[in-house]
């Protein structure tokens, strides 16, 4: 009964904030909303007993990729006006796609033939059950290989991203800090050694 | 959390058994968040003098009557603070603006929820506390930025850039320290990994030394604290990003970094010097007080990280910004990254603590 209340309270929130996601005119409330979004499916997934799952996603989606997004958001001065002009003649390619997906989902959850499970309460759990240990002896010997090639991949794409946006401006004067650091004080200050004067 | 039965009989004896629990977690986390803001608040003082003293000065000495000069000088500032003006700029975003203080304040409050003060008495007891402390770390930098960006002050904002800038790059070094410590506990939870350290010389610090130094440098970057404080360097931009908060706005962003900083401590305890285990267990007699783990050690050996940020900040000069990326990319994730490739190694071959591990 309980958590029946609190997976409609959340669920309800994640309808509401993911609307307010494309609503918001300030695109700051946008990314702020998204983080809600997250927060509320975090939380979903811990009433589902999935913990590692629901605090991986506060980690990695609310600590560190929309803080870049806030970032950008911030720096950039967004021009509204601009983004909003095509969207009259864009919303049939949106409601198309839009309905692909909800189709695809219904298939997913619904259809018995397509793989997709029914709609019945999952199996209890044992007592000692730990969502983190399932998932990494999944991960380290079933899906290995998968998992290090994804692995290399991100890598790659790092790196790639790296590479493409780094540029050197000829003419700029940047300090190298090793030089800095290896400096010592006999290179830079000099001692001198002076009979004091008599006052004037 | 605790079975404090005088506590839980009569509360039990007054209202139905079934409101007695959440009550009981009310009360207890009241109790425990006063402990904490009263730590904090003399925590300033203790900062404030410990600072003088080192700087050759006496430190707050006015308010507090005969006992200690100065000891009442928290509740001075607070009464200070509280009959300020709360002052929204012109052309700030309001509800973010107001908003900012909270998000600051409530991670850093929230993390005391894993936290095992002594064997047991811990609010929850949850088999990923590590990763909750990962994930609420980086939810405080939030605070941050919304107070930098709310604000539409050029100052406010390059602080709050520098600081969350900082705190990204500093949370990954983090993380790998937090992943040297689960691989030695085998557990990502809290008081497993206090339980897995054993006598004076088995708990992390020995076998993880570079983790802790890792560990401990990144948790003062990620608190903002000097030398990691260009986030509100004073002489450049004037306080970073809680420049145009006043009265309690600003307090609140004051208990949140004090908070984290004693945060940070207790978790430097827990990960690398057992937590509430006694330094003595093993030398003296089991039934002797001294070998006996509890609150009194946990607190104790906290006090020992949290004098460290003062003894910090009051004698190294602060660092370039570039300086602080370069540090923490260059040389504290490559460390963390050699030392865990060592310990790999060292849990194969069941080298020291890793004994009969596998």
């Amino acid at each position: 009964m309980f958590p029946t209340l609190l997976f409609y309270f959340f669920a309800g929130t994640l309808i509401a904030a993911a609307l307010g996601v494309i609503l918001a005119r300030n695109p700051v409330y946008s990314a702020l909303l998204l983080v809600l979004c997250f927060f509320n499916s975090a939380v979903i997934w811990l009433l589902l007993d999935a913990e590692f799952l629901g605090i991986v996603l506060v980690l990695v989606y609310v600590g560190a990729v929309m803080v870049l997004f806030l970032f950008v958001v911030m720096m950039l001065d967004v021009n509204l006006e601009e983004l909003r002009k095509g969207l009259a003649s864009y919303w049939p390619l949106a409601v198309a796609v839009a309905g692909f997906v909800v189709f695809a989902m219904i298939n997913v959850i619904m259809v018995k033939h397509l793989g997709g499970m029914s709609m019945r309460t999952a199996p209890p759990l044992a007592v000692n059950y730990s969502n983190t240990r399932e998932l990494g002896t999944a991960l380290f010997t079933q899906y290995s290989y998968p998992a290090q090639i994804a692995a290399v991949i991100l890598l790659v794409a790092s790196v790639a991203a790296i590479v493409l946006t780094l540029r050197r401006r000829t003419g700029g004067k940047p300090q190298d800090i090793a030089k800095q650091v290896a400096v010592r004080a006999k290179d830079r200050v000099r001692i001198v050694k002076m009979a004091s004067e008599k006052r004037q | 959390m605790w079975e404090w039965s005088p506590l839980r009989d009569w509360v039990s004896g007054i209202i139905t058994p079934y409101w007695t629990y959440p009550f009981l977690l009310i009360v207890q986390t009241l109790i425990v968040v006063t402990c904490l803001i009263l730590t904090m608040a003399f925590y300033t003082l203790a900062e404030r003098k410990v600072i003088g003293w080192i700087q050759a000065r006496r430190g707050p000495n006015r308010i507090g009557g005969l006992l200690i000069p100065g000891l009442a000088q928290p509740f001075a500032d607070v009464v200070k603070l509280m009959f300020k003006e709360i002052i929204i700029p012109a052309d700030a975003n309001g509800f973010l603006f107001r908003l900012a203080p909270f998000l600051a304040l409530v991670p850093s409050l929230a993390i005391w929820a894993v936290i095992p003060f002594a064997p047991e008495h811990a609010f929850a007891n949850i088999d990923a506390g590590l990763l909750y402390i990962l994930a609420m770390t980086s939810m405080g930098v939030y605070g941050v930025i919304l107070a930098g960006w709310a604000a539409n002050s050029k100052y406010a904002f390059l602080g709050a850039m520098r600081s969350a800038a900082q705190i990204v790059a500093y949370e990954i070094a983090m993380g790998f320290a937090m992943v040297g410590v689960l691989m030695a506990a085998g557990s990502l939870n809290v008081g497993e990994i206090i339980r897995a350290q054993q006598g004076l010389f088995g708990w992390n610090w020995t076998w993880l030394f570079p983790m802790l130094m890792v560990y401990f440098i990144s948790g003062v970057a990620e608190t903002n604290r000097a030398p990691f404080d260009v986030a509100e360097g004073e002489s450049e931009i004037v306080a970073g990003f809680h420049v145009d908060y006043s009265g309690m706005a600003f307090a609140l962003f004051f208990i949140a970094e004090y908070v984290n900083m004693i945060l940070i401590s207790a978790l430097t305890v827990i990960f690398f010097f057992g937590g509430w285990l006694s330094p003595f267990d093993g030398w003296l007699p089991a039934d002797s007080w001294l070998a006996a783990p509890g609150f009194f050690w946990f607190g104790l050996k906290t006090l020992v990280p949290m004098f460290s940020f003062l003894w910090l900040r009051a004698t190294f000069p602060r660092y370039r910004y570039d300086q602080i990326m370069r540090l923490g990319w260059k040389a504290l994730i490559p460390v963390t990254l050699v030392w865990l490739l060592v310990e790999g190694f060292m849990v194969y071959f069941q080298v020291g603590p890793w004994k009969g591990h596998l």
